[in-house]
């Protein structure tokens, strides 16, 4: 266990990585939600915007990550920024598609005793409809999630920290016990981002839902 | 900073290429080999499903280049690795993909089958994995993708392979090998999806 006496060892350093792995996967979750979430909820209203963005979602989806983070370099140089860019453009489609798939799906009748209510388009919208969908959308976030925690590790490539470093360094210098030192952290990370995942969407879920789902 | 542009020649992109489909097709096969024969269990057997299903959710969750960094002081570098850390990725999608598929056939076929005085072996060969073989070819479909974009990443624990020109790029700064490598990868990932796409569509009908 070479490894984990190097962490140890070097705890000041791996906080710092860790840190930098945690604002690069946050931030770039963070602006995706703020962007995919109003995005996706519009798709639901305005049919072109839905189907141009089906079809980039059909595209967007087979574009390995290395080759959006690759191709941040010739625009955006080397860092933390064009790793954020390139995190944010990834995370954005299945925030978005968790977004609106889930207000599509939300039951016809419902939407029409809300409407025979008296309510108004936003209101159906905002106490209807993304109530309703909120398990999905924050499904979408825990992809999102999850799946950065494991493209911050690529964004090492690119100069943006992060354990990834580590990993980089470990296999540059044939060094097992720095390899590991970033493996094992960003695995167990990954894990965990996916454990508070499912949380969260257990959260987010209205309580007149949770019978169901247990 | 200084970019450089060369383009690299085009005999080294169709053998770049050429190990690229290689390394994902040998690892696709075998996620197929071991990922199918699972799902069936899992539909046949249910008190495995949440054990077997969590095992390969946690294989997915871990990020490429960490199982890769994992699978080094195991297995040492090239291809063998590689295409493990690849298998290993996809068969959360082949075991998910086989088992829902066999839990969509209808009852009343399997009923129908049965009556005829089928097996339970000629119902799963007969009926039920040909009823079921659009949604497990769905999941192969994802995995493939899944694994064009992983590969481009295995280069660095030495598997060769399209990422080969975009690492190259980065570390030399030359962007027409970046490109190049960027490219191609996208390039081949989309073949594979509207390829199988096709595959299915044409199974479905």
């Amino acid at each position: 266990m070479g490894f984990l006496e190097y962490l140890v060892r070097n705890n000041q350093q791996i906080l710092l990585l860790l840190r930098q792995h945690l604002e690069l996967t946050f931030l770039s979750v963070g602006i995706s939600v703020a962007l995919a979430v109003p995005l996706g909820l519009a798709a639901t209203r305005v049919r072109t915007l839905e189907r141009v963005m089906t079809g980039v979602a059909n595209v967007w989806q087979a574009v390995p990550s290395i080759a959006i983070l690759a191709l941040m370099v010739p625009i955006l140089g080397i860092g933390f920024a064009p790793a954020l860019v390139a995190l944010t453009l990834r995370s954005f489609l299945p925030i978005y598609l968790n977004c609106y798939v889930g207000v599509r799906s939300v039951d016809p009748a419902v939407v029409d005793a809300a409407r025979g209510l008296g309510l108004d388009e936003g209101n159906i919208l905002l106490r209807v409809e993304v109530p309703l969908a909120a398990p999905v959308i924050a499904a979408g976030i825990r992809t999102a999630a999850v799946q950065n925690v494991a493209i911050a590790t690529l964004a090492a490539f690119i100069g943006a920290g992060g354990l990834g470093n580590l990993i980089v360094q470990g296999l540059a210098l044939m060094d097992t016990a720095r390899l590991l030192a970033g493996a094992v952290p960003t695995a167990l990370l990954a894990v965990g981002m996916e454990i508070l995942g499912a949380w969260g969407e257990k959260v987010f879920t209205p309580k007149g839902l949770r019978v169901r789902t247990s | 900073m200084i970019m450089r542009f060369i383009i690299p020649s085009l005999g080294t992109v169709i053998e770049l290429t050429w190990q690229h489909v290689r390394i994902v097709t040998a690892a696709v096969l075998l996620a197929v080999l071991v990922g199918v024969p699972l799902g069936i269990l899992i539909h046949r057997a249910r008190f495995l499903a949440v054990p077997i299903l969590s095992g390969a959710g946690v294989l997915y969750t871990i990020p490429s280049l960490a199982l890769f960094a994992i699978l080094i002081p195991i297995m040492g570098l090239g291809m063998k690795p590689a295409v493990t850390a690849l298998v290993l990725y996809s068969l959360l999608v082949i075991i998910r993909n086989t088992a829902a598929g066999l839990h969509n056939v209808p009852p009343e076929v399997i009923d129908a089958a049965r009556g005829m005085g089928m097996s339970s072996l000629q119902q799963l060969w007969y009926v039920e994995l040909p009823l079921a073989l659009p949604v497990i070819l769905a999941g192969i479909r994802v995995a493939t993708v899944m694994n064009v974009g992983i590969a481009a990443v295995a280069v660095y624990i030495g598997a060769g392979g399209l990422g080969e020109l975009i690492f190259r790029g980065l570390a030399s700064l030359n962007m027409g090998s970046l490109l190049t490598g960027t490219v191609a990868v996208t390039a081949l990932a989309l073949m594979a999806d509207l390829g199988l796409a096709r595959v299915e569509a044409a199974l479905r009908r």
